[in-house]
């Protein structure tokens, strides 16, 4: 069996999800091919953090763009996928930590992501339930967080809405590129052929561009989740800190979810789980933040897979080795607030052959020795 | 070797029995004080122990048992009040909670005794003060010597409805009715197989005789319609008979249950893959006749493993225990496994006949109506999953169990799905047109159960 | 939701107390049966507002019976020894 397109996208995270839905809006026969279902890894099993502040300064201009995008979440999909403005806390705990977040009021400034500095005197007055340990934050009041259960699958059912065709349980097993044509190959046997493809597939992206002779030391990153039981609701705003130990949120349905160091996985099955020390030092320091979670019962906790960069920033843009071939992969474990706006992206980089979005940072041969 | 055996019922028992006496001290871990599981749970003191009264015709097995693990606990590793919160099969460890301690326990091999729990049918009305599951009901009597409540209604299928009823009755409770959704005709088309199960059937037999003669209401294929009440709890119980007539019972209580279902939890975790068994309609961690797992080194028994009652549990906790000891090297004596074997495989075919005579009422589940709540933990109704397997979904249609967890949030409370998931598999089935094993089971996550967090210690990066 | 002691009902008392309130007691009750056996009627409410709960399988299974205890923390009511002078709330 035989599936003719005029893009494949390969991985149904959100970034793929979204490309497929901004191809298909523009009338392309796009075709998606998805592993298991969509947003199962990294997309789906993430904190949820719709967060723009803190990222490295070359990711701002596309979170600025994703960020438009996920306002208008609700017209794109039918669903705002929980997403709720409650604003960032970027907590410091330290002298250090507190100057590092001074000097990235700076770089928020030269991007226009409004940004406040909440110093020593307001951080506890302002939230009297943070622990002693904080020092002072930095607050971005149009952050917030949204549910990664729904992104990647509302993005999907759009996309199908508008012609694209997502295939899932669809896994593929080879790849080739000949006379200007991609020609992948399904565990099944079908074959998907067409003259343009996207690898958006998270951290198996990297074996993709390594097939086009194009490898990248992209690394299995698997996030350590837990959330607790509903307890009234007292956190209003998404907690990180400096150096991203712990992170935390509460939903307004009163379960607080709480992320930190990372768990372990095959990404050979896939499978992955948090580890239970990695689960108990969390939780520690997120109580430190918030001394009141304490008492409260952790329900559930929960791991995936993301591709990490060795400088923590994602391979977006054309392939160097292959014509047709484009690459989103490896957003090192803070691609969900992108993913819209990725999907924009690549389906100009596909249909207009730029964007206006400065993608050199994110080139994939950057981890090539200089020549 | 270091052998980990967590569950003091009777399957951990009789392993931690023939590990021990093959020269092992395993580390023995159970969540209640004292060995027994639910079956044989003892009461604490001061209340009295007299295990004819409490354990009627199970009372010299009961006995038996608590000998067994009295005798044992004092030699082996016993950590009473101790929960395993995780378990991680490559690394060969258990992750364990006791009065707000962690723990880590390494072993080489681990057997699994980690019981049963009722399985439930929704109704509406189920969360009010007053519900239990029969189970629980007969816990309150048996460990606490108290009735859920002074008139009882005790609705279900399964020979636990006619047990519970009997031990009620004649410890001075009310009984208001026992509601049978199983209809007689369904029972009787099993009776020839039940025959196998000899004096167990016969004790089945006598607890419906003697109900019947005590003049206790009884009804068989009933349709239970709504419990009622309110905030002091329930009031009474709306139930369809056979002939499809409305009938209303007072009540200020109702004990309900169907059949029992594997606390698997951590076999999962374990990676232990699991099948459904269509006879059970459970789905069950797949183990060979011996307890053996396809993970090495993990083992099952019990009804944890699928359910078998507590005759077939200590039957098969001996039998894993001896198939560990094999599996490591040791010489275990062939004439107490071929009788052991034996024994089993004629338990089963009366299992059979038991599962035939009381079929889970799916039906009955599926048509749980829209405003009734499914998930009690989080609060959500059946329509709420419903509305997540339809293609109007806006995150499109649920296709399966674990999605549609994660569209609606049922089964992502703290009970994670013990308590709705065989009813919410039902209504997602009947939903999408599928049967029921097609659309998966809830994916186990650790904590097994609820974890804690500590109280905040000095941050030691913490600049004043 | 009330209780109904059936046997052995005659067990040295002990006195706890629920939200301030005194509750008198047995020695050997589960937390459960103290309260719900005296006149608590229910153990907590549901965070969802659908109503009262008061357990529901008595074996540590079905998480519906947590209650705090001052000093140990939330626990579950079925499955936590009633001792005399203990200060509960619901929830």
């Amino acid at each position: 069996m035989s599936t003719e397109g005029e893009v494949l996208v390969l991985g149904g995270g959100g970034a793929g999800c979204s490309a497929a839905l901004h191809l298909a809006q523009r009338g392309v026969k796009v075709v998606l091919l998805e592993r298991g279902l969509v947003g199962s890894q990294a997309s789906g099993v993430n904190y949820g953090g719709v967060r723009q502040q803190g990222r490295n300064p070359a990711e701002l201009p596309i979170a600025r763009r994703s960020r438009e995008l996920w306002g208008r979440l609700k017209d794109i999909t039918g669903t705002e996928a929980e997403f709720t403005v409650t604003g960032h806390l970027k907590l410091a705990r330290s002298d250090a930590e507190e100057a590092e977040l001074i000097a990235y009021l700076d770089v928020a400034k030269q991007h226009d992501l409004p940004l406040r500095m909440v110093g020593r005197n307001a951080i506890h007055r302002e939230y009297p339930w943070l622990g002693p340990a904080v020092v002072a934050g930095s607050f971005a009041p149009e952050d917030g967080s949204a549910n990664p259960r729904l992104l990647a699958p509302a993005l999907a059912q759009a996309a199908r809405a508008a012609g694209a065709e997502i295939r899932e349980h669809t896994t593929i097993v080879a790849q080739h590129h000949a006379a200007g044509q991609f020609e992948l190959v399904s565990g099944a046997g079908e074959t998907f052929r067409a003259p343009v493809l996207l690898n958006m597939a998270g951290f198996w992206g990297g074996a993709v561009a390594e097939a086009f002779g194009e490898p990248v030391p992209v690394k299995p990153l698997s996030p350590n989740m837990a959330v607790t039981e509903p307890v009234p609701y007292f956190i209003e705003p998404n907690l990180g800190v400096v150096g991203g130990n712990v992170y935390l949120r509460q939903i307004p349905r009163g379960n607080v979810i709480i992320g930190g160091g990372h768990g372990e996985s095959d990404p050979a099955v896939p499978w992955a789980r948090p580890l239970p020390e990695v689960t108990l030092e969390m939780l520690d320091l997120a109580v430190q933040l918030v001394p009141e979670l304490a008492g409260a019962q952790v329900i559930r906790s929960w791991s995936g897979i993301d591709g990490k960069m060795p400088d923590g920033i994602p391979v977006i843009g054309p392939s160097r080795t292959t014509p047709g071939l484009f690459h989103a992969f490896g957003f090192s474990g803070h691609g969900f607030q992108l993913g819209p706006a990725i999907g924009a992206i690549m389906s100009e980089l596909v249909l207009d052959g730029r964007t206006d979005i400065p993608l050199d940072a994110f080139r994939i041969d950057r981890f090539q020795p200089a020549a | 070797m270091r052998i980990a055996v967590v569950g003091a019922g009777p399957a951990g028992v009789r392993a931690v029995e023939v590990l021990m006496a093959a020269g092992h001290r395993p580390v023995w871990i159970d969540e209640a004080p004292e060995g027994g599981g639910r079956i044989y749970q003892r009461p604490p003191a001061p209340l009295q122990r007299n295990a004819r009264t409490l354990y009627g015709f199970e009372a010299k097995r009961a006995t038996a048992l608590h000998a067994a693990f009295d005798a044992l606990k004092a030699r082996a590793d016993w950590r009473p009040e101790t929960l395993a919160w995780h378990i991680r099969p490559g690394a060969k460890r258990l992750h364990t909670l006791h009065r707000g301690t962690q723990a880590v326990v390494e072993y080489d091999a681990a057997l699994l005794c980690t019981g049963a729990m009722d399985r439930v049918l929704p109704v509406p009305g189920w969360t009010l003060p007053g519900v239990t599951t029969l189970g629980g009901a007969q816990i309150a009597l048996k460990a606490q010597g108290c009735g859920i409540g002074r008139r009882v209604v005790f609705l279900g299928s399964g020979p636990l409805l006619w047990l519970v009823a009997y031990q009620y009755a004649k410890a001075g409770a009310e009984v208001a009715a026992v509601l049978d959704t199983t209809p007689f005709a369904t029972k009787a088309a099993a009776a020839p197989g039940l025959l196998r199960g000899g004096a167990t059937f016969a004790k089945g037999l006598f607890y419906v005789g003697w109900l019947r003669a005590h003049r206790v209401p009884v009804a068989e294929g009933v349709t239970p319609l709504a419990i009622e009440g309110g905030a002091e709890g329930v009031a009474g119980l709306r139930w369809r008979d056979a002939s499809g007539r409305e009938h209303a019972v007072a009540c200020d209580a109702v004990g309900m249950g169907w059949g029992l279902r594997p606390e698997a939890q951590l076999a999962d975790l374990a990676g232990i893959p699991f099948r459904f068994d269509a006879l059970q309609h459970n789905w069950v961690p797949v183990r060979d006749a011996a307890g053996r797992t396809p993970v090495a080194g993990h083992y099952l028994a019990g009804d944890g493993a699928g359910i078998g009652g507590a005759e077939v549990a200590e039957l098969a906790g001996a039998r894993a225990a001896l198939a560990l000891l094999q599996d490591a090297g040791q010489a275990v004596e062939a004439t107490t496994v071929a009788r052991l074997d034996a024994a089993l495989a004629r338990q089963q075919r009366f299992r059979a006949a038991l599962d035939r005579a009381f079929p889970f009422p799916a039906h009955l589940a599926a048509a749980l109506p829209d405003e009734a709540i499914l998930c009690r933990c989080e609060g959500l109704r059946a329509g709420e999953l419903r509305a997540a397997a339809r293609a109007d979904n806006a995150a499109g249609p649920a296709p399966e169990m674990n999605r549609a967890k994660a569209f609606s949030r049922t089964g992502m409370g703290r009970c994670q799905g013990r308590v709705c998931g065989a009813a919410a598999a039902e209504i997602l089935a009947a939903e999408l047109g599928q049967p029921v094993e097609a659309i998966g089971r809830l994916r186990g996550q650790p904590p097994v159960k609820p974890l804690p967090i500590a109280a905040p210690r000095p941050a030691p990066e913490a600049v004043p | 939701m009330r209780l109904h002691r059936l046997r052995d009902a005659d067990r040295p008392r002990i006195a706890l107390t629920l939200d301030g309130r005194t509750i008198e007691a047995q020695q050997g009750d589960t937390l459960l049966t103290a309260l719900l056996a005296a006149d608590a009627g229910h153990l907590r409410r549901s965070e969802f507002g659908d109503g009262e709960r008061a357990g529901f399988c008595l074996m540590g299974a079905c998480q519906d019976c947590w209650v705090a205890v001052e000093g140990l923390g939330r626990v579950r009511a079925c499955a936590t020894p009633a001792e005399a002078g203990m200060a509960v709330k619901r929830g």
